[in-house]
């Protein structure tokens, strides 16, 4: 196993020429695309654009088919790898939360950070506070996750992404599950981290968030990158003509 | 032609026929049974009497033994083969499946017969604690192959995004199995669990097929024996009524368990 340090001076995430198949289904058709440190990188696109399967395939939670993508600056398609140590790098937070029922809060936080990071179970509890803290919810660090309403589930997943002091975090559309008025609190959270320098890429419906908080919008339709830049540029005077159609009906 | 009925009154009609339907057929099986030769062949207090404390202390207390560790035995035997059957390593799943079908495709009695007295034959290997060991050797590796396929099934049920979470957070894949899905799987499966446990202490009974030293018998073959020495048949019911007072309280108390980890889904 190689354990090639993590760098400062490349990018958090460089994808180059990503190709995705599922059976005969070309998902991804060669994206480059990068996140840079401390950057905030909103994917916007009409569902079956392939924008989360880009997400996934940072993590390697899908395998590409082929193409490389680089973590700070290693290459985690490479097989001598170690994916696990990289992941515990990458947070993520799924759309349906995938928080563990079967464990409370804290459990659910403190879970990965004794088994994959070997922390001590004092250590990770405390580190769990913070975070919860962090989100809002101290107070529900014995309640179990069924007993949360949506808001406060994904909020805790992201504090449990965050117990593993990760350089980065992606956003499968965090908010995409959840009733309307629960998506405040979440997208609250989700500036607030941007706030404190969080490199970030963030799949989402949300182009109010997208315009408020990310430095950079990419716009995706058929397995390709149509069209990127500022959030005011790309939300506000789209290029192409498959940007304008996506935005109008959804602004 | 008379009204019709109204939806009501035939209604209580019908359910009134049933009752009485229901009580005729009692009267004819109690005006058929030759009480006297019931209580006599079931119901003799002077046998019942003979019966203790030998019935509580070698035989139930056997019955729950074997019970306890052929099902131990399953459980760890049955979680191996159902992450063989899931590895991605063929041979591992192809053994797997082989001897999953093998052994829920024979009759549990011939396969105690055969650890008993055909594997010793075969490979000059007695397994250890007599006939008891080799009928246990026998259910533990039965119940296994049934055992197996409910935790597979339960594994399975656990979402995708449940082992996504775990290993985006860098959990390697056993850990990932261990603390996250097979908790959920066990949940999932304690119903069906359940349901092999009470099989397994029925199927207890079967090793009196093993030929079992006097110390070793359990509930079946103690009452058996009972029956041929006092050519009386109320050993059997004792037994039969044993049985019931280990099983129901099981079932009660799963029951329960279940209703607790309801919190957790």
């Amino acid at each position: 196993m190689s354990e090639a340090a993590p760098r400062t001076d490349v990018p958090a995430i460089e994808v180059r020429n990503l190709h995705k198949s599922f059976g005969d289904n070309e998902v991804l058709k060669g994206i480059d695309f990068h996140v840079d440190q401390g950057e905030v990188v909103c994917v916007i696109g009409p569902s079956g654009s392939g924008k989360s399967t880009l997400l996934r395939c940072v993590n390697r939670l899908e395998e590409p088919t082929s193409g490389t993508i680089m973590v700070e600056g290693v290459d985690i398609t490479d097989d001598e790898m170690d994916l696990d140590k990289v992941r515990t790098r990458i947070g993520m937070v799924f759309q349906q939360f995938n928080l563990f029922p079967h464990l409370n809060v804290t459990r659910n936080l403190t879970l990965a950070q004794i088994r994959a990071k070997k922390r001590k179970k004092a250590d990770a509890e405390e580190i769990a506070a913070r975070n919860l803290a962090k989100v809002g919810l101290e107070d529900k660090a014995t309640a179990f996750p069924t007993q949360l309403s949506g808001g406060q589930q994904q909020r805790v997943a992201i504090a449990r992404a965050l117990s593993m002091d990760p350089d980065m975090m992606l956003f499968d559309e965090p908010t995409s599950a959840l009733d309307p008025e629960l998506v405040g609190d979440v997208l609250d959270v989700m500036k607030q981290l941007a706030k404190d320098g969080m490199t970030m890429m963030v799949v989402t419906h949300e182009m109010g968030f997208a315009r408020e908080v990310g430095d950079r919008v990419v716009f995706m339709d058929g397995g390709v990158v149509v069209e990127q830049g500022k959030p005011e540029d790309v939300l506000g005077n789209p290029q192409h003509e498959r940007t304008k159609e996506f935005l109008s009906k959804v602004l | 032609m008379a009204p019709p009925l109204k939806r009501s009154t035939r209604r209580r009609l019908t359910r009134g026929a049933l009752y009485v339907l229901f009580i005729l057929a009692v009267a004819v099986v109690v005006w058929l049974a030759d009480w006297e030769a019931i209580r006599s062949n079931f119901f003799d207090l002077d046998v019942a009497v003979e019966a203790f404390p030998e019935i509580l202390t070698v035989a139930a207390k056997n019955t729950v033994l074997y019970t306890a560790i052929a099902f131990v035995g399953g459980l760890l035997l049955g979680l191996i083969l159902a992450l063989m059957k899931l590895s991605p390593i063929l041979p591992y799943r192809w053994a797997a499946t082989a001897y999953i079908e093998l052994f829920r495709g024979l009759p549990a009695l011939l396969v105690i017969f055969g650890f008993a007295f055909a594997v010793p034959i075969a490979f000059g290997w007695r397994p250890p604690g007599g006939s008891a060991g080799a009928g246990l050797i026998a259910l533990i590796i039965v119940s296994s192959a049934y055992i197996a396929e409910t935790i597979r099934a339960g594994i399975e049920a656990v979402p995708p995004g449940q082992v996504e979470a775990a290993r985006s957070l860098g959990m390697r894949p056993s850990w990932t199995m261990i603390s996250v899905v097979l908790p959920q799987a066990f949940r999932i499966v304690t119903p069906p669990l359940t349901n092999e446990l009470v099989i397994l202490i029925k199927d207890t009974s079967l090793l009196f097929i093993a030929g079992m030293a006097l110390g070793d018998r359990e509930l079946t073959t103690f009452a058996r024996d009972m029956v041929s020495s006092s050519a009386n048949a109320t050993p059997l019911v004792l037994a039969a009524l044993l049985y019931l007072i280990i099983t129901l309280p099981l079932t009660q108390l799963v029951a329960k368990l279940e209703k607790h980890n309801k919190r957790g889904r």
